[in-house]
């Protein structure tokens, strides 16, 4: 894919992987769910706007789950909103990836010692992909993250079948075992 | 793999259990719909649920659930020293992180009794860069607040001129949004050299973007055919309970904290206080609120350029000045209760203390939340609007959560 | 007016239940007993010399296990005679109930909600009594001294393990 000019010559017919091809449209259309929790949702609109602009891209905020490929937690995730972010991440079609942005996310931030209300990380609620460190994050480091989720779907085998069902497959085998 | 770390057991009535909803299916009448606006949502304020009964499309009744980002200040409050809970005081409201140290800090040195001998050009600073926070603050309100009506262009062009405050406030601080920078009894660090020039370019860069800002929003017609009689808060319901800030000042009191209670050095400082008059509308509807914010900008300009002006002049810096020096090192107030209200761009921020004076951790620390109370203003103000006017009066509110759950 | 002018008002229209802490020298509180909280509002609230028409803030605390006691504090300002006064409500640890001023002012109400919901001190006469900033399944109530977080909620161990770090 890297030499695409050489292969197109007049014809315009490009000859490359499925897979690759298939990466290459993901990655580059990654449409965040637009859920800001707390302070690190202020960094994350100011990645999205102008001065760091995240459109170029092709990042654009979408308000519901169920039209964005990826669902980026940017805030403290309580106990009260762990219920909601798991039925939130239910409701988001495959391929999904999850960017946990900020450390309260990450690891319950500056929380962790006496936040009796407060999750000690949202992997504990939902699998994620990619970890974003920060208190909150620069735009930079986010549009980092975003870069190496690219690099992360850059590498999928996507021919082999969605994550939700082989390891539906997978108990099923390991339970009839 | 990540997978092994998931914990959370999904039962069908989690929902349910955690936060009920107030009206119940069977209780409705006829018509009667149960709309509930979740804690995620497109509009910008953060995780708030409201949940709305209406019938058709005029709204009934709203009841907001909250509590979706409680994070336990006053809980850490109570297990940590005086000076390292200024981060979590950083967090609480995080659009305005300085306002909320300036009048945490200048709480615990009243209850020191050192408050008179901060020196001149550390207070200075403080509401210099609280002024300066203050702007960003209403930016932010205006900018979303114009993106949940539907202007797109606004909040663009608003996150620039923040951007400006912002790396104004990392070369001072070492941080863009969280500053921990306003120590008790000092500062972290001078302000560097080149800064007080930088302000006044900056100030000189801003004030024909506010006018542009007037023109685009507060004057556009289509802005005023959404919000003007739109949410209109009455002075004595907004009094009773309890509204500060530009809510209150919308709807034509002329009560700012700063004039007020005269604290700080704004006694030496030249600047007015905007009212809401109802020039669109009726007094006390939500374009009065966005107008106050505007104005308000204003007068912040105003008070840095004066603030420049002595910092360059009176109390300019010298090389022996040091302001982590001059903060204690070891605060322990006397046995007191003690309560200090400031004026945060949200409105009456307030910080209740009790020390037992043996230790240098608080027995209590207690925020008064200005959003808090400005929200439970919303059932009132919205009975008998239509949907989209919901979310217009919600954002006219200007509410963070981070400060309504502490 | 000073504080003295005020609680002397108060004293003469409701009478002397009232005493004050001498220790607090910068901001003098005015210990109300419980059963005259309502009728010290209201004349606070009504009273043409006194006018005290803003309510700024409802705290709670927690005096610990061994005093006994919960106390609730009224910070509550005038806004057109710039008064301002603080009333301390002292409530037993064991059965804690206090009435509700929300009928005098109405921005006490959510403040109310969130001290049942941190301390678990029941009000009288409130409107809606639920819980406010946790949910509605949460055990305990966690601003009191003798607080011990659950284990699990919903699955997840609450606590921070020891090897997270």
């Amino acid at each position: 894919m890297t030499d695409l000019t050489g292969k197109t010559g007049d014809g315009g017919i490009v000859l490359a992987k499925l897979d690759d091809v298939i990466n290459w449209a993901r990655l580059s259309s990654l449409w965040p769910m637009g859920f800001g929790i707390a302070c690190c949702a202020i960094e994350m609109m100011g990645a999205y706007a102008s001065g760091y602009d995240l459109d170029r891209f092709g990042i654009i905020p979408r308000p519901s789950p169920r039209q964005s490929d990826v669902m980026i937690v940017a805030g403290t995730v309580t106990f009260k909103m762990a219920d909601r972010i798991k039925r939130l991440y239910e409701q988001m079609p495959e391929p999904r990836y999850v960017i946990s942005m900020g450390s309260c996310s990450n690891c319950g931030g500056p929380y962790w010692e006496h936040g009796y209300h407060v999750v000690k990380g949202v992997d504990k609620i939902i699998p994620v992909d990619i970890f974003v460190p920060g208190c909150p994050p620069r735009p930079e480091a986010l549009i980092g993250g975003l870069l190496n989720l690219q690099e992360k779907i850059r590498s999928e085998q996507t021919l082999s079948g969605p994550k939700g069902i082989q390891n539906l497959l997978a108990k099923n085998k390991s339970a009839a075992v | 793999m990540a997978e092994n770390q998931i914990e959370y057991i999904y039962k069908e009535e989690n929902l349910r259990t955690s936060e009920p909803n107030f009206f119940k299916e069977k209780d409705l009448q006829a018509g009667e719909m149960v709309i509930n606006l979740g804690p995620q949502h497109p509009s910008t304020h953060g995780v708030l649920r409201l949940e709305v009964l209406t019938d058709g499309e005029i709204i009934k009744d709203v009841v907001p659930h909250m509590g979706y980002l409680h994070r336990c200040f006053e809980k850490h409050a109570e297990k940590l020293p005086y000076n390292q809970i200024i981060p979590f005081v950083d967090r609480m409201d995080y659009m305005a992180a300085m306002n909320s140290e300036h009048i945490y800090a200048m709480g615990v040195e009243k209850m020191l009794g050192i408050e008179g001998t901060i020196p001149k050009r550390i207070e200075y600073i403080r509401v210099l860069v609280a002024e300066l926070n203050r702007i960003a603050s209403h930016f932010v309100a205006i900018g979303t607040y114009a993106m949940d009506i539907g202007a797109f262009t606004p909040f663009l062009w608003l996150m620039r001129d923040r951007e400006h405050i912002n790396r104004m406030l990392e070369w001072v601080s070492g941080a863009r949004m969280l500053y921990n920078y306003i120590w008790v009894g000092g500062l972290f660090y001078d302000l560097p050299v080149g800064f007080e020039e930088r302000c006044t370019d900056f100030v000189n860069y801003l004030k024909p973007k506010l006018l542009e800002l007037q023109k685009l929003v507060i004057d556009n017609k289509i802005f005023i055919e959404r919000t003007a009689n739109v949410g209109i808060l009455p002075l004595d319901l907004a009094i009773n309970y309890g509204v500060s800030g530009p809510c209150l000042r919308g709807s034509g009191l002329k009560y700012d904290l700063r004039k007020v209670d005269q604290y700080s050095i704004y006694p030496e400082l030249d600047f007015d206080i905007p009212i809401g008059e109802g020039k669109v509308g009726t007094k006390g509807d939500c374009w009065d609120r966005n107008y106050v914010r505007v104005q308000e900008c204003h007068e912040s300009i105003k008070i840095i350029e004066q603030c420049v002006v002595k910092l360059l002049g009176e109390h300019k810096r010298t090389r022996d000045f040091d302001p982590q020096a001059l903060a204690p090192k070891k605060i322990r107030p006397k046995a007191m209760d003690f309560y200090i209200r400031g004026e945060s761009p949200k409105g009456e921020l307030g910080f209740f203390f009790r020390s037992t004076g043996t230790y240098d951790v608080p027995a209590r620390v207690h925020g008064r939340s200005p959003c808090l109370i400005n929200l439970s203003v919303l059932p009132e103000i919205s009975k008998g609007v239509m949907l989209a006017d919901l979310i217009a009066i919600f954002g006219s509110l200007d509410v963070v959560m981070g400060e309504i759950d502490r | 007016m000073t504080f003295q002018e005020i609680s002397d008002i108060l004293k003469s229209t409701i009478g002397d239940h009232f005493t004050t802490d001498e220790k607090q020298v910068l901001q003098p509180q005015l210990i109300v007993p419980a059963d005259k909280l309502k009728a010290t509002c209201l004349q606070l609230h009504t009273n043409p010399l006194l006018y005290f028409d803003f309510l700024s803030s409802i705290t709670g605390l927690d005096n610990g296990v061994e005093k006994g006691t919960f106390e609730v504090l009224y910070h509550i300002y005038s806004i057109p005679f710039d008064h301002h006064i603080i009333i301390k409500v002292l409530v037993d640890r064991q059965n804690p109930q206090i009435d509700s001023v929300t009928d005098i002012w109405k921005g006490a109400n959510w403040q109310e909600r969130e001290i049942y919901d941190m301390f678990g001190i029941t009000i009288h006469g409130h409107p809606d009594l639920r819980r406010i900033l946790l949910p509605e399944d949460w055990q305990g109530f966690p601003l009191r001294k003798d607080y011990q977080v659950q284990e699990y909620y919903h699955g997840i161990k609450v606590e921070n393990q020891e090897n997270n770090g």
